[in-house]
């Protein structure tokens, strides 16, 4: 149980509500957040499992909520991630990366292009436990005549699982309908302004809806409200990403990583990788001509004792990489990590052990997700 | 057969020279779902205070203290199979380990039922 001392903590906008539907709460990037809800349908398993089923309702106001805008707002933010952003759609969202100098990874967030005829802007969500450092260093690195607001007072939910399309629309109809995955709109309800993005972060179809502060409870309400949505807490947040093998930062991705080593070269985008203009680009654009040193990959661990952060991974006697994530799989009734391996030996059907607790536990490396996606792409 | 408890959330049922050991329900409820339980080896000594086993839930790792000295004589086969048992049935069906007592006055220390009820009550 934790000791952490609570009385610095923020509180959520959905505090009390969480509390009413039975939330144990624990201290999680600054804030008092749900790791997990009580009673007969609690739990991270059963959580974990409704998600894969139905639709669950996760709070993640504890995330950071940018807006970017400006004239050359495009090309400014460009300077500082690897993707391409003259390239996005409006209404469109691109995972990219926060790099420094050496290419190392600050932070992972979400940019939709939310231009309009005459205005380039640009919002942005980042990891709650950074949000500060990104907020610094968008400062310091984009032009004084960008301008950026961070949107502090706002809730962010996300509404998860396969039926969270059919479970919005009775909220907001025709909202799904609109939106692909990894698409963006903005609409009125109840005379406030909301966002909604097809995308979330456990591999299931689903949306992140961004909702002042003051009418975040009656849309969680209004969701809960349906039989087909449950609340669920972190716990179960955790174990849906790590089974659709999505990096968590601050543990498979952090300053010391990069993306190439972090199998996401998919968010370098290839014309970009040869021009640059980035920052970062020129250990990067080293690592993609020599290949990194070593690479993420997917562990599938015979047996049930699972394996955590910090375990180390080896072949023989040779240590060759290091756990960054690990846990019992619900979906699939076994454990899985995370790790980075030596790149030579980070090939599917290698078998490795990792030690944990002076016990060596076999393992295979096996392609990631370990769930398959399920994506809302369009008919 | 008298029951005892300890203030690391562990029970021990003594029935004449050897001692049962699990976790109670407080624990388990603070866990959640477990899905893994080391259990100590049997012929294995273990020291009251040291760690004798460890639980796994969906997110972390939680070491079980032996309450009392003594030598594990049996380790309970069923939470390999079924570590859930420790979930719905932590203080019967999801035992730990059998023991040895080497030392009775080791248990003096230790709660009674409605001492470690009152001991939850104020956590």
């Amino acid at each position: 149980m934790s000791d952490t001392d609570t009385q610095d903590l923020a509180k959520l906008p959905l505090d009390a509500w969480h509390r009413a539907q039975g939330a144990r709460m624990v201290p999680f990037a600054g804030y008092e957040m749900p790791i997990q809800y009580t009673g007969p349908s609690g739990g991270i398993v059963a959580e974990h499992n409704w998600t894969r089923e139905s639709a669950s309702l996760f709070d993640v106001s504890h995330m950071g909520q940018l807006v970017i805008s400006g004239e050359g707002a495009t090309e400014a933010l460009e300077a500082l991630v690897p993707g391409k952003l003259s390239s996005l759609k409006p209404g469109n969202i691109r995972y990219t990366l926060l790099l420094n100098e050496d290419g190392g990874i600050l932070d992972d967030l979400m940019v939709t292009n939310m231009s309009r005829e005459d205005v380039e802007e640009f919002y942005l969500v980042v990891n709650g436990a950074t949000k500060w450092d990104d907020i610094a260093h968008l400062r310091e690195h984009l032009p004084d005549e960008i301008t950026m607001n961070h949107l502090d007072g706002r809730g962010l939910v996300a509404l998860q699982g396969p039926k969270a399309a059919e479970a919005l629309e009775t909220v907001f109809p025709g909202v799904a309908e609109r939106l692909v995955f990894m698409q963006g709109t903005g609409f009125e309800w109840r005379g406030d302004m909301i966002g909604v993005a097809r995308c979330g972060y456990t591999g299931e179809d689903g949306f992140e809806i961004n909702i002042s502060a003051s009418h975040i409870e009656q849309l969680a309400e209004a969701l809960v409200a349906d039989d087909r949505v449950r609340p669920a807490g972190l716990g179960a947040r955790d174990s849906l990403r790590l089974e659709a093998g999505l990096p968590l930062y601050g543990h498979d991705l952090t300053v010391e990583t990069d993306p190439v080593s972090a199998d996401l070269t998919f968010a370098l985008t290839k014309s970009r990788r040869e021009t640059g203009g980035w920052m970062g680009h020129g250990r990067i654009a080293q690592a993609l001509m020599s290949g990194p040193e070593t690479k993420r990959v997917g562990l599938k661990i015979e047996g049930r004792m699972p394996a955590r952060e910090g375990a180390l991974v080896y072949i023989g006697d040779a240590e060759i990489g290091r756990v960054t994530s690990g846990g019992f799989s619900p979906t699939l009734g076994y454990p899985i990590a995370m790790a980075y391996i030596a790149r030579e030996q980070a090939i599917e059907g290698t078998e490795v052990e990792i030690e944990v607790r002076n016990k060596r536990l076999p393992a295979t490396v096996v392609p990631m997700p370990f769930v398959p996606h399920r994506y809302y792409r369009g008919k | 057969m008298a029951r005892y408890f300890t203030d690391e959330h562990e029970w021990i049922d003594l029935e004449g020279d050897l001692a049962t050991v699990g976790i109670t329900d407080y624990a388990q409820e603070q866990l959640g779902d477990i899905v893994f339980v080391e259990l100590p080896e049997v012929g294995s000594n273990v020291d009251k205070g040291g760690e004798a086993a460890v639980v796994e839930s969906v997110k972390a790792a939680s070491d079980v203290y032996a309450p009392i000295t003594g030598e594990v004589m049996e380790a309970n086969a069923a939470l390999e199979e079924d570590p859930a048992l420790v979930n719905t049935s932590p203080e019967e069906e999801g035992w730990f380990f059998r023991m040895t007592v080497a030392d009775k006055s080791e248990l003096d220390g230790l709660m009674d039922a409605k001492a470690y009820k009152a001991f939850c009550d104020e956590l």
